[in-house]
């Protein structure tokens, strides 16, 4: 495949990423979806826009958010690597962003856009609650009613975010149908948008859905990749090596690797969840899914032979998703960005030597991309960069940690 | 003139009826279709089990769990078609669900697969006529009705998109909402339909709600046909493997009621 001049000029009008995305919805979400099209477009060409998301990402999210210098999980995993090899490994610290991960940068845009559309109530779905919670945050700061779509088994294993929503004063509706997940909540979310069209703007989580949601959730997320771009040429002067980030529906990962397509020496390695294994129960539509069409647009879902959509499974609630951003199965098909995956036992190596090295209590989310940087930092010169995004802090995981290793809290 | 056309040119209005194939079990869907058929149905909408039917209320999903747990393959669906088309050579049958499993092995596959099986449409609920080359398209190649769905925020700058490569009939939701409890108003009916027609020679059959004769009765008095779904397959869900026999009692007093709206003047 001939490369294309640009990389970043996705999706076309039609909300296509070459074969992936488009608008799968029923009738009746339809006109809705294009004039929020049509509204996203007005929104992007107005000054006025920008400059409301820009000062509330200032002064109510904390943007910029820190790029550190991760230098003893640097040496520590230079310990076992040959000599000269061990790159340098950098984070951007979308972990310190008010609510506690990157979902907020969305959130933010998102609910200027329903404020410009006059819709009055918000509903979302969320999986492990951190989406739930920046959506409850935005509506208390707007004062719009909000309802969150939960499954029933993550209400029961995020239950600190459970109460940080209630306490935002959104009313959590627990999913039963299905497997009571992530999947199931964006259903039950699309099943009350289609009943309440006339006032309701539903507020997606993560860069997937129909056209435009796959790409207006990019752009706010995109804040993520442009700071850190700046922020390594005025630190070292140069660009990053390699890119790192965590892959659910993958957001925080298209947020971060998009202001870089352009830059030819800069890699990018997104990491889905491999849960138990690739041959056994996983989360990881590249590694183990087909094409297929769900929850409005085309991309690579994890299904049988008959197109029956399999449950995900990840010891992290927010990756726990059997499908994946369309512009990332774009991405993976024409080579751009390189996928791999992280099991929950990597994952929970990689959570406790992050705590142990740095300081830092990552999410599980990224815990998956800490795993991945470990393997491969050691394949790397020691003047190479791989800047991960450490998307999300581990508070509301400690629970889940602490019955993994056996210890009851 | 083709079997769809045929059973909306009866000098009456159609009764179109949906249940879920393989619920509860595949063997038992042939015994369910041929009681809709006795009872009157005009034309069969066989429901294509999915996962994740995100436009259907508790009723239809629970149906579809059911279907599956049953172990209900594509195949199966296919199977259950072609042997009522052998069972019933005039009655129209339409396959609805929702995109991933009809395009899982390429849309091509499937509309010939529809074809071989005498399948007469399709109602897919996800794929919108904005991604009409996703399945429309192979659907027309093989003489399958691609069967739109019309809505209440359906408006008029927005209808001959819908209309565009329709066939067979237009269904008209008439709630903004997903099947099954809620129930419109008729004046909202009558006016959309009259709307509808105005735009267009297909049929035009109007469901989401419909679940008593009275309200049969009332829209057939303005439409071409009246969809009943979620109703049947709460009989179904009831009666299990013996819910033939009072399916065709319930589609009966459906149809009587449409057969005396039809003889009252309009």
């Amino acid at each position: 495949m001939n490369a294309p001049n640009s990389y970043r000029a996705q999706p076309d009008d039609r909300g296509h990423f070459g074969a992936f995305g488009g608008r799968y919805v029923a009738e009746t979400l339809m006109p809705l979806i294009l004039d929020l099209d049509r509204e996203y477009k007005a929104a992007k060409a107005d000054p006025a826009f920008a400059a409301q998301f820009d000062d509330l990402m200032t002064h109510y999210v904390g943007r910029p958010s820190p790029l550190y210098h991760a230098e003893r999980l640097s040496e520590t995993l230079r310990a076992s690597a040959e000599p000269g090899m061990g790159a340098q490994v950098w984070f951007k610290r979308d972990e310190l962003n008010h609510t506690g991960a990157h979902k907020i940068n969305n959130c933010i845009g998102q609910i200027l856009l329903a404020i410009r559309m006059g819709k009055t109530r918000i509903i979302a779905e969320t999986g492990a609650g951190q989406h739930g919670v920046a959506t409850a945050a935005v509506c208390a700061r707007f004062g719009l009613p909000c309802v969150i779509y939960m499954g029933a088994k993550d209400v029961e294993r995020q239950q600190p975010n459970v109460f940080r929503m209630k306490l935002l004063g959104a009313e959590v509706r627990p999913v039963t149908s299905g497997a009571a997940t992530l999947s199931d909540a964006m259903n039950e979310g699309l099943r009350d948008w289609v009943a309440n069209v006339h006032d309701t703007f539903y507020i997606i989580g993560t860069a997937a859905g129909p056209h435009p949601y796959p790409e207006l959730v990019r752009d706010f997320q995109s804040i993520i990749g442009r700071e850190a771009r700046a922020q390594m040429l005025e630190r070292t002067s140069r660009l990053p090596d390699l890119l790192v980030a965590a892959i659910g529906g993958g957001s925080n990962a298209i947020g971060l690797f998009h202001p870089f397509l352009d830059d030819p020496d800069v890699a990018m390695l997104g990491v889905e969840a491999a849960g138990h294994g690739l041959d056994k129960d996983h989360a990881a539509s590249l590694a183990g899914g087909f094409p297929g069409i769900l929850h409005g647009n085309k991309t690579y879902l994890l299904q049988d032979e008959d197109g029956q959509i399999a449950e995900g499974h990840s010891i992290s609630a927010g990756l726990d998703y059997p499908g994946i951003g369309p512009e990332h199965a774009w991405l993976r098909d024409i080579g751009r960005v390189e996928y791999d995956s992280a099991t929950d036992v990597d994952a929970l190596d990689a959570f406790q030597m992050l705590c142990r090295t740095e300081g830092i209590i990552p999410a599980l989310e990224p815990a998956h991309a800490i795993a991945a940087v470990a393997r491969r930092a050691k394949t790397m010169r020691i003047d190479q960069i791989i800047l991960a995004n450490l998307c999300g802090r581990g508070d509301k995981d400690i629970f889940t940690v602490a019955s993994a290793l056996g210890v009851s809290i | 003139m083709n079997r769809l056309a045929a059973a909306f040119a009866k000098g009456r209005p159609a009764l179109v009826c949906f249940v879920t194939a393989g619920d509860p079990t595949p063997d038992a869907t042939p015994a369910i279709l041929d009681a809709l058929v006795a009872g009157g149905a005009d034309v069969i909408e066989l429901g294509m089990p999915f996962t994740d039917p995100m436009a259907d209320g508790p009723a239809i999903q629970s149906a579809n769990i059911r279907s599956l747990a049953a172990g209900t393959r594509t195949a199966d669906v296919l199977r259950i078609a072609a042997g009522f088309r052998e069972r019933h050579p005039d009655v129209p049958l339409v396959l609805m669900g929702y995109a991933n499993p009809m395009v899982r092995r390429g849309a091509d596959w499937f509309a010939q697969s529809c074809a071989a099986a005498g399948v007469d449409g399709v109602i897919c609920v996800d794929i919108p006529p904005e991604e009409d080359d996703s399945l429309g398209e192979q659907l027309r190649a093989q003489d399958v009705a691609a069967i739109r769905l019309a809505t209440p925020t359906t408006d008029a700058a927005r209808l001959p998109r819908v209309l565009a490569g329709a066939g067979g009939f237009l269904y008209y939701v008439s709630v903004a909402g997903i099947t099954g409890k809620q129930q419109a108003v008729q004046a909202s009916i009558d006016d959309a339909v009259a709307r509808l027609k105005a735009a267009t020679d297909l049929p035009i059959a109007v469901g989401f709600g419909v679940r008593t004769p009275e309200q049969a009765a009332n829209i057939a008095r303005v439409a071409d046909g009246v969809v009943v779904g979620s109703a049947i397959v709460e009989i179904v869900a009831q009666h299990g493997q013996r819910a033939a026999a009072p399916v065709q009692s319930y589609i009966e007093s459906l149809a009587a009621a449409i057969a005396t709206a039809s003889k009252e003047p309009a």
